[in-house]
């Protein structure tokens, strides 16, 4: 039971430092990211392919992040300068081109059937041990993203952002570029979700590109919804509630033994929706509060 | 002279919204435009300041060419305008929203956020002087903390007029300043105006508030259907039949 509480506990942490990325994407800046899951992938993928041929993992975490970064530059050139709604079909769109090419180019990717083995991350602590350090590597990963955000929400940078939120034209009319914080925004969310993707194929040791469909992206978005939009606490609380509806309702195989396992997943994704649903209807500003009742 | 208009043009299909528009502000000018609504004023404060493109005509600001700049050039030229239906940033405190307009801040920069705290403090504490400053002589110190978005329609629009001072702008376009503003607040506004006229800013005006405009501006320009129809003092424009006709021709045809 340990183990399997501590497993969830890292799945978690790993959730947050996403959740944490898309909280300053959308909740302190408005951006309607609906492509996260690209840069977790890219971030995953160049952890993997790395870590398979020896690199340290002290090499392949920031490896993870600049490659993350490097794909989101480009995106946010073309993209950011359109309304914010083309820019949440482009993005959605640039993470299933991101899942295709991990599909199609078998010489890097292994295509379909991905790739196995990828080395662990303390690997010479064993058991209950190694897993106790992943998750505190993931605390001080999150504990520093954390900081780092505060740091920005209290800045000019950060009053700057939310200004584009509240209103992109009239920050224009005062001589300042809202694509230029747009970017540099989306840069540093793909950091969080590269960094994140390297977390997750180490501790996972296998990847393939079937675990990166745009549902992880929803995933993300429902646990910052639930949370509370444009607060970090509310990134917190989020990743903890849908883990404990996407996992509590694993329990529900004791209550409906007459659901196949097959359907069980489909259960326990509907039981995720209707979570949001409830949430949407009697706390739409999410548990934790959102960001106009701070 | 500051901003000259010379010749702006804007269609849409057939429609000329705005029809070789020329008019000048000098540099500590005031300035007014008036016509009935859809006479294309607004439009023509978007083809000024580059939130639309003209489809010919040039924009030119302390004899520079502005006409191929785009909106964010031209507001860092020193020309901002304000909106007709105000745009604070809603979440934002009255003080923050001074605040986020001031030009040229170290820290909206995200690596002086990280690795130069102390100057940015500095930095942080020298515009927030300057924004409580500004809030005051707009009498708006009593809801500096106050989130912009719970402000009366009037006080946005002083919000507004803040923050285009906040820039260091040397030419402010303000569409309908006192539109939903109390009459005690507008002589105030209108008082503000020419604090600022007299210390070399210059102002181009949209109101349909004719007695507190024409009280305030030296020169009146009338618009209707996208066409300068009069130009010159507000007493000998409001006088002339045409200017009467396209206030009053609708209702008497």
């Amino acid at each position: 039971m340990d183990a399997y509480l501590i497993a969830i506990a890292i799945v978690t942490g790993i959730y947050v430092l996403m959740a944490l990325g898309l909280n300053l994407q959308y909740g302190l800046t408005g951006l309607i990211n609906f492509g996260h899951v690209g840069f977790f992938c890219v971030g995953a993928y160049a952890a993997a392919i790395l870590a398979s041929r020896g690199w340290p993992a002290a090499a392949t975490f920031p490896i993870a992040a600049a490659v993350a970064v490097a794909a989101a530059w480009p995106l946010g050139l073309v993209s950011l300068r359109l309304r914010d709604d083309y820019f949440a079909i482009v993005s959605l769109g640039f993470s299933e081109v991101v899942r295709l090419v991990a599909t199609s180019e078998r010489w890097l990717t292994n295509g379909v059937q991905g790739i196995a083995g990828i080395p662990r991350l303390f690997a010479d602590l064993s058991g209950t041990t190694q897993a106790l350090a992943v998750l505190a590597l993931l605390l001080v990963l999150n504990g520093l993203a954390i900081l780092a955000m505060r740091r920005i929400v209290a800045s000019p940078f950060g009053r700057m952002i939310e200004a584009i939120r509240d209103n992109e034209e009239a920050v224009r009319a005062l001589g300042k570029d809202p694509a230029r914080f747009k970017i540099q925004v989306l840069m540093l969310g793909a950091a969080l979700a590269g960094v994140s993707g390297a977390v997750y194929a180490h501790y996972i040791g296998f990847i393939a590109p079937e675990q990166f469909v745009p549902l992880v992206t929803f995933q993300i978005w429902m646990a910052i919804v639930m949370g509370g939009v444009g607060r970090v606490s509310g990134a917190l609380v989020g990743s903890g509630l849908l883990m404990l509806f996407l996992e509590g309702s694993r329990f529900l195989r004791d209550l409906l033994p007459f659901v196949s396992e097959v359907e069980m997943a489909s259960v326990r994704i509907g039981v995720v929706g209707l979570a949001l649903i409830l949430f949407t209807l009697y706390r739409p500003q999410g548990l934790m509060g959102d960001f106009t009742r701070r | 002279m500051t901003l000259v208009l010379s010749g702006l043009t804007k269609a849409y299909g057939g429609l000329r919204v705005v029809d070789n528009v020329s008019l000048s502000v000098p540099s500590d000018g005031l300035v007014g435009v008036i016509g009935p609504n859809g006479a294309g004023k607004s439009t023509l404060f978007s083809l000024a300041t580059g939130f639309l493109a003209a489809d010919s005509g040039t924009v030119s600001f302390d004899g520079r060419d502005l006409t191929a700049v785009a909106a964010t050039g031209r507001a860092r030229a020193g020309m901002v305008r304000t909106f007709q239906v105000p745009r604070e940033f809603t979440h934002l405190t009255v003080r923050e929203n001074l605040m986020a307009a001031a030009p040229g801040q170290a820290g909206e920069g995200l690596l002086a956020v990280f690795f130069r705290p102390g100057a940015i403090a500095a930095e942080e504490r020298a515009i927030a002087a300057r924004a409580d400053e500004t809030l005051a002589f707009l009498r708006l110190d009593a809801v500096a903390a106050t989130p912009a978005g719970r402000l009366s329609g009037g006080q946005k629009k002083l919000l507004e007029l803040g923050r285009a001072l906040m820039t260091g702008a040397r030419l402010i376009l303000l569409d309908e300043p006192f539109a939903g503003v109390n009459p005690v607040l507008i002589e105030e506004l209108s008082a503000r105006i020419r604090d600022l006229a007299d210390r070399g800013v210059g102002f181009l005006i949209i109101e349909h508030d004719l007695r507190a405009l024409t009280r305030l501006v030296s020169t009146l320009h009338v618009m209707d259907r996208g066409r300068l129809i009069a130009s010159g003092a507000p007493a000998a424009v409001l006088a002339e039949p045409a200017v009467r006709d396209a206030y009053l021709g609708g209702a008497a045809a």
